[in-house]
């Protein structure tokens, strides 16, 4: 069992407040009709999965409700950082930072 | 290699088993094949064994990051069925339901098939329909399945309580008498076994570190953690881990890698007689030949390749497997673990040709693809060798995920092993 920090209500919560939504930073186009089958496959199927650092989202479904973004390595499931939505995905060189 | 039968069985007996010898070749990899395999579980093994018989290819190397058949195969509840709703499914399982029957036979090598019947439980008026719709999709498809009234089911399965007033009450169950169980290693080792008399090199503690292509794209071979080496075909095979060996190659894959967990008690004497799955409660159980119940759980919810899971999915599958089974409450489990299953968002696997030239996929098996050994391996040895799919496995390509023509097994059974 994981233990999540949820950056809203600034707690450390079982694992099990929390539902995992995926992939972070997919962006959904405002105009999905429009959208190329290519570009809809990437958006819609396509996924990172990396063995390794995974930016994810989080809902903190049992507790404030509210959804938030994940850095976590996928090998060893640590949670390297939280931050709530809309802040913006971390750079490359901040994910390598975290990594040390 | 020697043959299993009775007269080397007593010869053998006689002089203290001494002379069975080394049961596959453990090789130096070659500068060159005409075929390489990333993963020596159940399908690659598989393919390289249906790629020399059927196909004449014997100069092929599977390639495995650690030990044969020590990755999904030699981790899951052994489930086999083919009950499943769509056309394709029902095509790809019951081909392989098929191979099951003679495998042993066709291997020389027991894999222990045992058709003692799957039984899929309905909890509620949603699973009672869809299971029905199921049965009569599967007739339609010449697929055996019936439907069993909670009285049928406890017939069928003493040790199920079918009282009306527990958490998930039984509703009727849906029974594939053509399914069962078999031994997973034995299905790698029979595999390995043959492949290597006919010439494949099974290399193991060699993992795939890069996929090499020409200036024009077309796959050259791999780099591996003992050197460099050149192949005008690769197939990938590697379930949880195909994320990352594709994106060697630059392909970017549908897919998402989670845990999932299996457990087995202590042994004790035959007391359940066939294989019962709960898709609501996520609890799958049966007896294995040496005495313990063999469950399955569910996926953690989130990507991870930890090859572990958490405890609390295993407590609520225990919980359910009480529930429905009381005779269980005081059974000690042994052991638990967990593997790393590929998802698909259909939830249907990947047999298909790929956008780089000689670089062909078989994953997204999940949660529920060693019941498919066999037949995948079949049609993959077609793919590679013929540079197309099969007929059976033509709809499970990677284009579907363009094109909208998806296999919606996940609509079809939220989740299925
Ligand atoms: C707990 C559990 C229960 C299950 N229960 C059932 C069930 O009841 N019924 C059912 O039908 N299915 C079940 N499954 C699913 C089933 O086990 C798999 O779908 C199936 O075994 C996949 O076989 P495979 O040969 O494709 O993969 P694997 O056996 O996992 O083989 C892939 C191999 O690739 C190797 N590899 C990975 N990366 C590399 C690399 N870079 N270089 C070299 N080698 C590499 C791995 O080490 C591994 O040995 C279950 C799975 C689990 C984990
Ligand atoms: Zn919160």
């Amino acid at each position: 069992m994981l233990l999540i920090h949820c950056p809203y209500c600034e707690d450390d919560r079982p694992e099990l407040e929390f539902a995992n939504a995926g992939q972070a930073h997919v962006v959904r186009p405002s105009h999905m009709s429009e959208m190329s089958d290519e570009d809809f496959e990437g958006m819609f199927f396509i996924r990172d999965n990396p063995k390794g650092v995974n930016l994810e989202r989080w809902r903190h479904i049992h507790g404030c409700g509210r959804f938030f973004n994940a850095v976590r390595h996928t090998v060893t499931d640590k949670f390297l950082k939280v931050y709530r939505a809309g802040e913006p995905r971390p750079t490359d060189a901040e994910l390598a930072e975290l990594l040390k | 290699m020697k043959k299993f039968n009775v007269f080397s069985l007593a010869r053998e007996t006689l002089r203290g088993h001494k002379g069975w010898g080394k049961q596959w070749d453990n090789p130096e990899p070659k500068k060159q094949y005409d075929v390489i395999i990333v993963g020596a579980g159940g399908h690659g093994l598989g393919t390289a064994y249906y790629l020399a018989k059927e196909h004449g290819i014997t100069n092929i190397a599977v390639l495995e990051k650690g030990w044969l058949g020590g990755g999904n195969t030699g981790r899951n509840t052994t489930i086999i069925r083919s009950n499943y709703l769509y056309d394709e499914s029902a095509g790809l399982y019951n081909h392989s339901l098929k191979l099951w029957e003679t495998l042993s036979q066709e291997l020389d090598y027991n894999v222990m098939f045992s058709q003692r019947g799957v039984m899929m439980l309905a909890h509620n008026v949603h699973d009672v329909q869809s299971a029905q719709r199921h049965v009569h999709a599967n007739r339609l498809n010449g697929v055996d399945n019936q439907w069993l009234t909670p009285q049928q089911a406890k017939e069928f399965c003493p040790p199920l309580n079918i009282s009306k007033d527990i958490r998930y009450p039984v509703m009727g169950a849906a029974l594939q008498k053509k399914g069962g169980t078999a031994r997973h290693d034995a299905v790698a080792w029979g595999y390995a076994r043959k492949a290597s008399a006919m010439g494949v090199d099974i290399i193991q503690n060699c993992e795939v570190t890069g996929i090499n292509r020409s200036p024009d794209g077309k796959v050259t071979g791999v780099e591996t953690t003992r050197g460099t080496i050149g192949a005008k075909q690769v197939g990938v095979v590697a379930a949880g881990h195909t994320s990352v060996l594709m994106e060697m190659a630059g392909v970017r894959m549908p897919l998402e890698s989670y845990p999932l967990q299996a457990l087995v008690s202590e042994p004790v004497k035959p007391c359940f007689p066939c294989v019962v799955m709960s898709n609501a409660v996520h609890a799958y159980i049966s007896q294995s030949d040496k005495g313990e119940l063999v469950i399955g759980a569910g996926t953690d919810s989130y990507v991870s390749y930890s090859q572990t899971g958490s405890l609390h999915i295993l407590q609520h599958t225990l919980d359910a497997i009480i529930e429905l089974y009381p005779i269980f409450s005081r059974m000690k489990m042994l052991r638990t673990w967990g593997g790393i299953v590929d998802v698909t968002p259909d939830r249907s696997p990947i047999l298909s040709k790929t956008p780089v030239q000689g670089l062909y996929v078989n994953c997204g098996w999940g949660t529920g693809g060693f019941k498919a050994t066999p037949g995948s391996a079949n049609v993959f040895a077609h793919t590679i060798a013929r540079d197309e799919p099969h007929k059976i496995n033509a709809g499970f390509n990677l284009d579907r995920f363009k094109t909208g023509r998806l296999i919606d097994e996940a609509a079809a059974a939220a989740v299925a092993h």
